[in-house]
């Protein structure tokens, strides 16, 4: 069933990516922050990856201290913005909340964490410095939020920084593969200029690092070196027929929609693949992009999904259909895709096994494969000595070192995949862990 | 059958619920208004000669999500003249015979107390209240609290009131004094019909951080001003106390005012010995209407209780409120968690282990977040049961068999009491503190 319209302007585009998280006004944040209790040793901040002290700038924002709020919150988490706004809070610090216990609504703290530091922002208020200088310069190799947040740190500890990016913007998958209806692009790259300007890093965009030779350049020039790339485009299915034109990757679809908004072309009948929560998004992104109708086909049960639950419920309430135990055996078509040929699934023995004598067709414009990224594999191999495990991930140490002394990771590269916190976490420590290395 | 009607020291009303002398009895029209909305007296908004007002006037006191938890006022008498609220108050009688109008008066000579006793009698009063308590701006003129801090003054002007007055006299006393009963006793002797309290507190509300000013600023500068609302409430109910307990006192009628905004309050005020309560700052924020609930929450205490007028419970309170020295030295409580609704916010814990008595422990378990009360270091204190935010998840446990009963006072009789410095008779002695250098292994 479709919910939404076409969007034919970027208003319309808007009204159907309407914001998930909109930022509080000041009287629900002031009520909103008069129900934190302050607990003791408080489960919000275990359950944070980066450990923002919680209670605390909660308090500062009912006391309308909001500066000395968003202190509080980057000083743990340079992506303290984007965070509030696309943590899967539900998950982390608001699942954690006591108030779950009594059937009470959790505190709302994605959201009080975006109040306090997007006011910040607008209000350009410097509340940080870069530290005096070491003489000891940084690359940084990717500007997402891993390599974004290992450049703040680095700089408040007197390091030169320069981070290498490939595209045309900062900020990586928070600007060009989360869902457009959980953060607008503005909202992302004004907290990167907002750190910019106070910390003074240099993003070099439109460069790309993936040869021996500026690896070289690299290694001569800077006392260490961090990889945040991130992950690389889908992952083949290797099925038949998927060279087919609109056969697209979830994270390339994801892109193309943050850049071209409601100028980009959805066809009526889309098919999604996929069970983790990029398939949610594009499923349901594909749905408000006025496709006639939009099935999720996953190949294990629903239970069996990676998605949360709340990212599937958004998916569904888009206009989402969704089939559970089919696995895409075929594309059809001659030229364009024209349909999806599947075969029944189901488990036995423990093992999921495929029925090829249950096949059937879904009809269709349109495929998003939502199965998976590959890794930059080709980049690690370019790298002495840089250990990586059989997943493709780089393997660091607990201060985020490779095996490759001069070279630090973090992010979507040493973990294969995860949330923009565990990046901006990564990236942090990594710079501390830079600095213990330089300073031994 | 319930009946809520009151003979307030010879002033009659359908019920306990009056307003108080202040802005909401400004005018014959909010007081038709309240009397339309269920209120049964009013006490007119303070008349003499009339002031000049600043503005602006009113501060609060918002704790977390409760605006207006204590609320301050710079606003003096009315600045209205009298010959308009004579005429209202008037037709405000004919419309409402049977309820409680009272004139609230203010003036400074004796011949202005004649002359304006006369007049709001003519216009109908059923009484009289003396402002001797407004703490800012009259009592600069020396009128308001100047007389209410100065028994003797006090006497002799409810003496020259009683005089000349033919209804009954309600004496309202000023709460900035350091002992209620002096004035109360001199409002007695000067032969007053009964007692109303208290008035506002001198406070300062707030100051602004940006212009250094006190709420509510006039044009840069502020001053003192009169503090009400639900965070008075304390402090009136000592007060009212301390009269109901006196002997001579405690015989004449009492009004309680000071923070008054639900049926609990208006129970508890009467069961301190009060026979009529004067709301003010609960309709300046929500309303004449809040009387529906202070009158639905009476009426229903009122009938579980088998009580038909509120004479049959007022001053109940009264007997157990006692000297410290008479609490029962060997009544022994301590803290019980039920861990089935303990949420594990471990407020209990860090209030006991940094503000109370080191008495309640964490679990080890990382994930059992319920922490355990060490019975044998609780004092009982009760801190714990307040901080917790779940209803009965941490209650008070008798622990003693009730047999015994020793108070300090017995104690002292019997020449049992600590009496150097280094007595083994302390209280605390060979009570479970931990090493001060403990702190550091936090």
């Amino acid at each position: 069933m479709a919910e939404y319209k076409k969007p034919k302007t970027e208003a319309e585009f808007e009204n159907n990516f309407k914001q998930k998280n909109p930022l509080m006004n000041d009287t629900e944040a002031y009520y909103e922050a008069s129900r934190c209790l302050f607990c003791y040793d408080a489960p919000c901040i275990k359950a944070c990856p980066t450990s923002i002290d919680i209670p605390l700038f909660i308090k500062q924002i009912h006391t309308d201290n909001i500066t000395g709020a968003s202190k509080t919150i980057f000083d743990s988490n340079w992506l303290g913005n984007a965070c509030g706004i696309v943590c899967p809070t539900g998950v982390l610090c608001e699942g954690a909340c006591v108030y779950n216990h009594q059937d009470v609504p959790p505190i709302k703290i994605g959201r009080l964490q975006n109040y306090a530091t997007n006011k910040t922002i607008d209000a350009a208020k410097i509340i940080f410095k870069a530290g005096e200088s070491n003489g000891n310069k940084i690359a940084i190799i990717g500007a997402g939020p891993a390599g974004i947040a290992c450049a703040c740190e680095a700089r408040t500890l007197g390091y030169e920084v320069d981070i290498f990016e490939a595209k045309e913007k900062p900020s990586g998958l928070t600007v060009y593969g989360i869902a457009p209806y959980k953060i607008t692009n503005e909202e992302v790259l004004k907290e990167v200029a907002y750190l910019q300007n106070q910390l003074g890093f240099n993003i070099k965009y439109k460069t790309a690092i993936n040869s021996k030779q500026e690896l070289k350049s690299l290694e001569d020039e800077y006392d260490a070196i961090f990889i945040g790339v991130g992950l690389g485009k889908t992952r083949n299915l290797k099925i038949e027929g998927e060279d087919k034109e609109h056969v697209i990757g979830a994270v390339e679809f994801v892109e193309e929609l943050r850049m071209k908004h409601h100028k980009l072309a959805v066809p009526k009948k889309v098919v999604v693949l996929g069970g983790g929560n990029t398939a949610m998004d594009a499923a349901s992104e594909a749905a408000r992009m006025g496709a006639k109708k939009t099935v999720l086909a996953y190949r294990n049960s629903k239970e069996k999904m990676g998605a949360y639950g709340f990212e599937y419920d958004l998916a569904i309430s888009a206009g989402v259909d969704s089939l559970f135990n089919v696995t895409p055996i075929a594309i059809t078509g001659n030229g364009k895709v024209e349909g999806v040929r599947f075969a029944k699934t189901a488990m036995v023995d423990g093992q999921l096994k495929t029925n090829m004598n249950n096949t059937f067709t879904v009809k269709c414009d349109m495929v998003i494969k939502a199965t998976g990224q590959a890794k930059q594999g080709h980049l690690y191999s370019l790298i002495d000595n840089l250990e990586i495990d059989i997943k493709t991930r780089i393997k660091t140490n607990d201060k985020f070192q490779t095996s490759n002394p001069m070279y630090f990771a973090g992010g979507d590269a040493i973990n294969g995949g995860a949330e923009v916190v565990n990046a901006a976490y990564d990236g942090k420590m990594a710079a501390q862990g830079i600095h213990n290395w330089l300073n031994k | 059958m319930i009946d809520l009607s009151v003979n307030f020291g010879g002033i009659k009303a359908p019920n306990p619920f009056w307003l108080a002398s202040a802005p909401p009895t400004n005018s014959g029209y909010q007081i038709m208004k309240a009397f339309e909305a269920g209120w049964g007296g009013a006490v007119w908004k303070t008349l003499g000669v009339p002031v000049v007002n600043v503005s602006s006037r009113y501060g609060s006191v918002n704790y977390r999500n409760t605006k207006m938890m204590g609320f301050s006022n710079i606003e003096l008498i009315t600045d209205r003249t009298l010959a308009d609220n004579l005429r209202e108050m008037e037709e405000v009688k004919k419309h409402f015979p049977d309820h409680a109008v009272i004139a609230s008066l203010m003036v400074e000579s004796r011949a202005e107390w004649e002359q304006i006793i006369k007049d709001v009698e003519n216009a109908g009063a059923d009484g009289i209240e003396l402002n001797f308590g407004c703490p800012h701006g009259m009592c600069e003129r020396g009128m308001g609290s100047a007389v209410g801090q100065e028994p003797e003054v006090l006497k002799t002007i409810v003496g020259w009131v009683k005089e000349a007055a033919n209804i009954p006299v309600i004496t309202k006393l000023t709460p900035n004094i350091s002992d209620i009963v002096p004035p109360g006793l001199a409002a007695l002797q000067g032969g007053t019909d009964s007692i109303s309290l208290i008035n506002t507190i001198k406070s300062i509300v707030g100051i602004d951080l940006d212009t250094y000013a006190p709420y509510p600023i006039v044009d840069g500068k502020g001053t003192n001003g009169g503090y009400c609302g639900p965070a008075v409430k304390p402090i009136a109910m000592n007060m009212l106390k301390d009269l109901a307990q006196h002997p001579e006192i405690g015989k004449i009628p009492l009004s309680g005012i000071g923070g008054i905004e639900t049926w609990r309050d208006v129970v508890e005020f009467i069961l301190l010995g009060a026979t009529s309560v004067q709301v003010c700052t609960a309709v300046m924020h929500y309303g004449f209407g809040i009387v529906r609930e202070m009158e639905a929450g009476l009426r229903q205490f009122m009938e579980e209780k088998n009580y038909n007028t509120i004479y049959d419970f007022a001053g109940k309170a009264l007997p157990n409120v006692t000297e410290w020295k008479h609490l029962n030295l060997e009544h022994k409580v301590v803290a019980e968690i039920n861990a089935d609704k303990c949420v594990g916010c471990e407020l209990c814990y860090i209030s006991c282990d940094d503000g109370a008595h080191q008495a309640i422990s964490l679990s080890d378990d990382p994930l059992n977040r319920i922490p355990s009360i060490i019975e044998e270091n609780c004092v009982g204190c009760n801190l714990c049961s307040l901080v917790c935010p779940v209803e009965d998840c941490i209650t008070m446990v008798k622990k003693d068999d009730g047999t015994e009963h020793n108070t300090w006072n017995e104690r002292s009789l019997n020449d049992n009491i600590p009496t150097t410095f280094n007595d083994d008779r302390a209280g605390g002695k060979g009570h479970f503190v931990p090493q001060p250098t403990d702190a550091l292994k936090k």
